[in-house]
């Protein structure tokens, strides 16, 4: 998303799991010159007090992202289906467990 | 979509407390007015590691050595939370640093003035972290979403740099004369610089109105000035220390602290360049960057031979 010239560093975006069994969310990014630079960077900017047993590092680049303007007929065709959601299923009194 | 149309539909989501996200449509003078605040923000913490950088290798023992230690690491850590922020706004890194380098973006004033003694370690912690924090939870709010992410960061860091900084100055004060004399002169310079870190007068800020209105400010300068006295002000007298202004008073009636008035001349000329660190503050960090450059340029050629094998 930023622009960079050749001499810099690339720009990593960069993913914590906070404990095992949560999902990888994002933390911010950072410049490293290579995955390995970029994952120990990220120890040392994004877990000084624990927060992170896991790093992903993903380069900026290779991130593909839907488009804010698009947001409306993009996420349409899920809009319509209220009978996806169980409470579009009234249930008897008196029925149990369901 | 017209220009006004979507300056309507931009200014009707953050009246809706809608976050901005990186990539919705804002107008230019609020990515231009993003861009200059966060910046002028992470300089102000890469630059802030100088003062107490200083004092490191002569921390009274080796408990507040590795603490000062950690702190400045923090500093440093804040620093490139926020290069992040304002990167997502369509800015490179490098142009950031530029602009630090050659003067064009400012820094916050209080980092030109010098640390002269231990004590003023403290007076950093306690008063101009926590003036930061008042102006950081604020920003908590901001209408910018990666912004507001990384203050939420900060925010938890900030609290033990506070109270690092207040523990030192209380020490001090329980100590031999000398030693609480040192901590009372660090109050008496720190002081009225720590109101200043607010910035001029809502009536007088040039970005303020513009700012509040985009929700990137919430509260006003003089309104944020108050509760930092208001706070500051029983924890200085809780220690024994006395606040350097003769006119600080309890008001009854407005359940604030009245006080005296702000040296605006020192704090245009500290902001020009002429405060007492200012040349040395840049040229510390001119020097690091330069002699950083082949680290860099090294580690980037180190990358680009392993691509090529991988490659092969």
């Amino acid at each position: 998303m930023s622009t960079t010239n050749e001499k810099d560093w690339p720009l990593w975006e960069i993913f914590l799991q906070s404990k095992k069994g949560l999902d990888h969310k994002h933390v911010g990014s950072l410049h490293a010159a290579d995955a390995r630079m970029a994952v120990e960077n990220a120890r040392d900017v994004y877990t000084r007090r624990g927060e992170g047993n896991s790093i992903w590092a993903v380069r900026a680049s290779d991130i593909h992202a839907s488009r804010p303007e698009d947001q409306g007929e993009f996420f349409d065709p899920a809009d319509d289906k209220v009978y996806r959601h169980p409470t579009f299923y009234p249930m008897p009194e008196g029925v149990k467990y369901i | 979509m017209p220009e006004k149309k979507q300056e309507a539909l931009f200014q009707q989501a953050v009246d809706g407390e809608q976050k901005v996200e990186p990539r919705d449509w804002m107008p230019e003078g609020y990515r231009k007015n993003l861009i200059r605040q966060i910046s002028q923000h992470a300089h102000s913490e890469v630059v802030g590691m100088l003062p107490e950088g200083n004092w490191i290798t002569r921390a009274p023992s080796l408990h507040r050595k590795t603490i000062l230690l950690a702190k400045v690491q923090d500093e440093a850590g804040h620093g490139l939370y926020l290069y992040s922020a304002a990167e997502t706004l369509g800015i490179g890194r490098d142009e950031l640093i530029d602009q630090l380098l050659s003067g064009k973006a400012k820094y916050s004033s209080i980092f030109n003035y010098p640390t002269l003694t231990w004590a003023d370690i403290g007076a950093i912690g306690w008063l101009v972290d926590g003036a930061a924090i008042i102006n950081q939870v604020m920003l908590t709010r901001t209408s910018y979403g990666p912004y507001s992410r990384a203050m939420v960061r900060i925010c938890k860091e900030e609290s033990f740099h506070n109270r690092q900084g207040y523990d030192i100055l209380m020490t001090l004060s329980k100590g031999t004369p000398e030693q609480k004399a040192m901590a009372q002169d660090a109050l008496d310079r720190w002081w009225w610089p720590s109101l200043m870190m607010f910035g001029p007068s809502d009536k007088d800020s040039p970005h303020s109105a513009q700012s509040m209105q985009w929700k990137i400010k919430r509260q006003g300068n003089d309104e944020l000035r108050q509760v930092f006295i208001d706070r500051t002000v029983p924890q200085a007298e809780f220690i024994g220390l006395k606040v350097p202004d003769p006119k600080l008073k309890w008001n009854e009636q407005t359940q604030h602290y009245d006080w005296g008035e702000i040296n605006w001349e020192e704090f245009n000329q500290v902001i020009k360049g002429n405060g007492p660190c200012n040349a040395e503050r840049m040229a510390a960090r001119r020097k690091a960057h330069d002699d950083g450059a082949w680290v860099r340029e090294a580690a980037l050629a180190h990358a680009e031979k392993k691509n090529k094998r991988n490659a092969a």
